[in-house]
């Protein structure tokens, strides 16, 4: 394998990385101020990515993905209210089970929507053809754009958790909800901005790998597999670990694809998942005593 | 003895003559087709009941030991060891009457390992991987212990979808009938339905049998006792531990036979048996009978598989069952059948306390 071939695989690996890190981002938030995951979380992706599919047919592409997004929002937080906030009391178990059911219905309400037809956005800039030619590597200009977009998604929340009051009351209530609610933080309207966030980063990145992996209506669960994978790699709950993680993972499964068979693709992710979760369940980053802080 | 506990078997066995006869009279008899399927399905969901209701172990991998006892019966039965009739150890099973001659459709003869001898390969490899499986993933909980076997069912999903001698995306067909003994095979041609017909719930109601006093020995209360709070039950000396893990390699029998028996009354497999919804939809036909009742798990089983063979859902078949979920973990979540504790007369009711 010569340099050329190592700068390749290593670009679209992190490429397909750093979309594992926003699922797994997304898995944090939400299990951060809730303490559940949200097995539809795969959906969010495919949900934005269709709806500007549709929207790019009649306005331009950068308002289509906006709009998408937007109605992504919408429905993260529709969900919230109309399953998870009936619940307050619900044992893991079951809100589990809940969010399983959101995500067949999503899907299935996709597939009667838009088929079975697997569809994708046009190349943010240029077309399938243009490569950009990096260290003798020919790259795509949508991998670039995908790092740039995923790096701009977690610069943003980092921001939004550190410096606004409200990313800091979801900060406050992940630490301790009771708390939170005495003083004078609305807990419940920060379970609702945490599925409305992660239904937005997840709706972008699923806009921005459209072009590249094609989208097509069944394809969240594997990628919630992966985003899963990749927030337990992590440590549950711990965002700037989830990235690396994700970085990890994508370089992992691109290097197995130059060695084995396509059709073992998806299984690196999921023997990596039962590995960390036999061996190391509170991540490779954390320490055991340490893992049930949660940090965004 | 132990009336009370007897009481829905002897009500199970009423109602499979009397769903006979009804059909017989109604002229309905193709309807026992599906049932006979869905009789199958109803063994995993009671076995996932098992796992769920009483250890308290949620598992989304179960259509996984489904295919395994599927996919094991199957290739067993279809392999054509014709080539190797002289070798020393197929001659040995050949000697042992460990194999079936017979020809396929174009008259060309085909030498199988016999359906017993593969049914009893599939269950000791199913048991095998469950325990491999359930050493590590039964110390996991909640979210961990769902997404492992989430993850389970889909490695066994990409191996079946991949591997060429399980037919890649067309699965296994031709599956020969699984004589049991002479004049009684699991075979799905209609000359065969009833019998099939009551094979199937023989199957179903031992198993009942099985788990109902299972669930009323030493282990189901050590294994009630874990589902109510695991530290106390530890506490108390229940090896919490390895009651989970049995439990798990159980239910993963259940499944694994279902997948067997279906095969041969199907004759075939296919790779749309092991995907992550069928677990889902067991996990979902097990919550709606009420996660701690094998008997509603039974009735919903075999009612919800009846509906959804007969295509009554249409395109909506999987969200249907997405919806139920939705529905029962909302509303209802101990079952929609909380079987209401009727009144027993004085004379029944003397032993109770063992009940």
């Amino acid at each position: 394998m010569n340099l050329a071939q190592i700068v390749q695989y290593c670009l679209s690996g992190i490429a397909a990385g750093s979309v594992y890190a926003i699922v797994a981002i997304g898995f944090n938030i939400i299990y951060n101020t809730t303490g559940v995951i949200n097995f539809a979380q795969g959906e969010f992706l495919i949900v934005g990515a269709m709806t500007a599919i549709s929207l790019n047919q009649i306005v331009p592409l950068p308002i289509a993905i906006v709009l998408a997004v937007v109605v992504t929002v919408l429905l993260g937080g529709l969900i919230e209210l109309a399953f998870i906030r009936r619940v307050p009391n619900a044992s893991v178990m079951r809100l589990i089970v809940i969010t399983i059911g959101i995500s067949i219905i999503v899907r299935e309400a996709m597939l009667h929507i838009w088929d079975e037809t697997v569809r994708s956005l046009p190349y943010f800039t240029g077309s399938e053809m243009s490569t950009i030619s990096i260290l003798g590597a020919q790259i795509s200009p949508q991998v670039l754009w995908v790092l740039g977009v995923c790096a701009v998604i977690v610069a943003a929340l980092t921001l939004f958790f550190r410096f606004t009051l409200t990313g800091r009351a979801m900060r406050a209530c992940a630490d301790d909800r009771m708390a939170a609610r005495l003083c004078g933080v609305n807990d419940r309207w920060m379970v609702t901005l945490s599925f409305m966030l992660s239904a937005g980063i997840g709706a972008l990145a699923g806009c921005v790998i459209s072009p590249v992996t094609q989208t097509q209506y069944d394809m969240g669960a594997p990628l919630a597999i992966k985003g899963f994978t990749v927030a337990i790699l992590g440590g549950l709950g711990n965002s700037m670990a989830a990235v690396a993680a994700g970085l990890l993972l994508g370089l992992l499964e691109v290097f197995m694809v130059s060695q084995f068979q396509v059709a073992y693709k998806e299984a690196v992710s999921i023997v990596v998942l039962l590995l960390i979760l036999v061996f190391r369940p509170s991540g490779l980053f954390a320490r055991p005593e340490t893992s049930a802080l949660r940090a965004f | 003895m132990h009336l009370q506990r007897y009481l829905p078997v002897i009500a199970a066995v009423l109602a499979v003559v009397v769903l006979h006869l009804a059909l017989s009279v109604a002229d309905a008899t193709y309807y026992m087709t599906q049932i006979t399927m869905s009789a199958y399905y109803a063994l995993v969901v009671v076995g996932l009941c098992l796992l769920m209701g009483y250890a308290g172990q949620v598992s989304l991998g179960h259509a996984g030991f489904f295919a395994i006892g599927g996919y094991a019966s199957a290739a067993l039965t279809t392999s054509n060891l014709l080539a190797y009739q002289h070798t020393r150890p197929i001659a040995f099973c050949r000697s042992l009457g460990l194999l079936l001659e017979r020809q396929d459709l174009y008259g060309t003869s085909i030498l199988s390992f016999s359906p017993w001898l593969a049914f009893a390969v599939a269950m000791i490899l199913a048991a095998f991987i469950a325990l491999i499986i359930g050493l590590p993933v039964i110390r996991l909980k909640g979210h961990y212990l769902a997404m492992a076997t989430l993850g389970f069912g889909l490695i066994i999903y990409r191996i079946v979808l991949a591997a060429d001698g399980f037919g890649k995306a067309d699965g296994i067909i031709n599956v020969p009938p699984f004589r049991l003994f002479d004049g009684l095979q699991v075979n799905g041609r209609a000359p065969f339905r009833v019998q099939n017909y009551y094979i199937a719930w023989t199957v179903v109601i031992a198993a009942m049998v099985l788990t109902t006093n299972l669930i009323h020995s030493r282990i189901g209360r050590a294994l009630r006792s874990i589902h109510q709070s695991e530290e106390a039950a530890h506490s108390l000396g229940v090896n919490t531990y390895r009651c989970k893990l049995c439990t798990f390699i159980l239910s993963a029998l259940f499944a694994a036979a279902g997948g067997a028996l279906l095969t041969h009354y199907n004759g075939s497999i296919g790779p749309s048996e092991v995907t992550v919804m069928k677990s889902v939809r067991y996990v979902a036909i097990v919550a709606v009978g009420g996660m701690a009742n094998l008997w509603g798990a039974l009735l919903m089983g075999v009612l919800l598989n009846f509906l959804s063979l007969r295509g009554v859902f249409g395109t909506y078949d999987d969200a249907v069952f997405g919806a139920i979920l939705i529905a029962i973990m909302l509303f209802a979540p101990d079952g929609l059948l909380r079987m209401p504790r009727l009144a027993w007369p004085p004379f029944l009711a003397s032993r109770r306390s063992h009940g």
